[in-house]
């Protein structure tokens, strides 16, 4: 992880012309999960609820460490969710007791989805 | 030997990929409880989600090397895509939505590379989901930086005399590279031009396939 000591007047994420290692080939399928999620910010921010650039923003302030630690679309589901709260649409009391619901059904996600 | 777990090749001679089985994540359960409190809300369906889903899958490489063929055959087209690629391939049938799409047209002395340097913009709803690697720290960084490095790490060496542009995407512009139509190919019909026509030559990081090997 790059560690400045110094501030060059740009955010982590303006990483465009630091130093970096080789591109990787690594490709995964994207998982139904991930396709889920990918779909709520398509339809939510299409319906007005928030922008890209919300979304980009709780991406943004989340850090780099979050870049480095959490996979691509478990930020966007983080972003996406933020950005749900702040606009009203839930709260976090509801989303705090549907997490708890949803954990309860069973250890993996197939069980804990209820279609 | 359908029960045989020993090989860890499988028939095809790839090595066997892990089932996506795991435990559930805090995250996956994020998304279901979100996806549950949207529906309850009225926000969105389960029936739109899942049409969501296929037609963001609907969506390949496929779609734009046909734009790239009728580029290559059809020169009011051509016209047309480097005038207004969103208008263009609108016209062509494809649900492209709102975004804005600029082509980039290859040449003998000129070639386009597009990159996301402060996120991920991709021409997404042309192309498909970008490939992880253009999302990654290094593509990201090194690309305006250092393009013909990144270019022969992807086996795309160009001779010096060639200009290399790069184009750092945005939210609101999205770049598609025309790459430019393989020697050898005169005569060829839209569908088998298309044929040659590779994700990674409509980023700038590949080159369509040589008539030869197709």
């Amino acid at each position: 992880m790059r560690k400045d000591t110094t501030f060059d007047g740009r955010r982590w994420h303006d990483m465009g012309g630091t130093a970096a290692g080789p591109v990787p080939t690594e490709q995964h399928d994207f998982a139904l999960w991930e396709k889920r999620v990918d779909a709520l910010m398509i339809i939510a921010s299409g319906k007005g609820h928030f922008t890209v650039d919300g979304l980009r923003r709780v991406l943004e302030d989340m850090g780099e460490e979050a870049f480095e630690t959490m996979t691509y679309y478990e930020r966007w589901i983080a972003s996406v969710n933020q950005n749900l709260i702040e606009a009203g649409v839930y709260t976090t009391a509801e989303l705090a007791q549907r997490m708890s619901k949803v954990a309860a059904r069973g250890p993996t996600y197939g069980e804990a989805t209820c279609d | 030997m359908p029960h045989d777990h020993h090989d860890h090749m499988s028939p095809s001679g790839h090595p066997y990929r892990p089932d996506d089985d795991h435990p559930l994540t805090y995250w996956q359960q994020m998304e279901i409880a979100v996806r549950e409190l949207l529906i309850e809300k009225g926000v969105t369906t389960a029936q739109e989600i899942s049409a969501q889903i296929d037609a963001m899958d609907a969506r390949n490489p496929a779609q734009g090397a046909a734009v790239v063929a009728r580029a290559w055959t059809d020169p009011a087209f051509r016209a047309d895509l480097l005038q207004d690629a969103s208008a263009a391939t609108r016209e062509m049938g494809f649900d492209i939505g709102p975004m804005r799409l600029i082509a980039l047209e290859n040449t003998a002395d000129e070639h386009n590379v597009v990159v996301c340097t402060l996120c991920s913009c991709y021409p997404r709803n042309l192309l498909g989901l970008p490939p992880d690697w253009y999302k990654s720290r290094a593509y990201r960084s090194r690309t305006v930086k250092e393009p013909r490095k990144v270019l022969a790490e992807f086996g795309v060496t160009l001779p010096d005399t060639t200009t290399v542009r790069v184009h750092d995407s945005t939210a609101d512009m999205r770049y598609v590279v025309i790459p430019a139509r393989p020697a050898g190919t005169e005569g060829w019909s839209a569908d088998a031009l298309a044929a040659l026509v590779t994700r990674d030559s409509m980023i700038g990081t590949g080159l369509p396939k040589s008539p030869d090997t197709a």
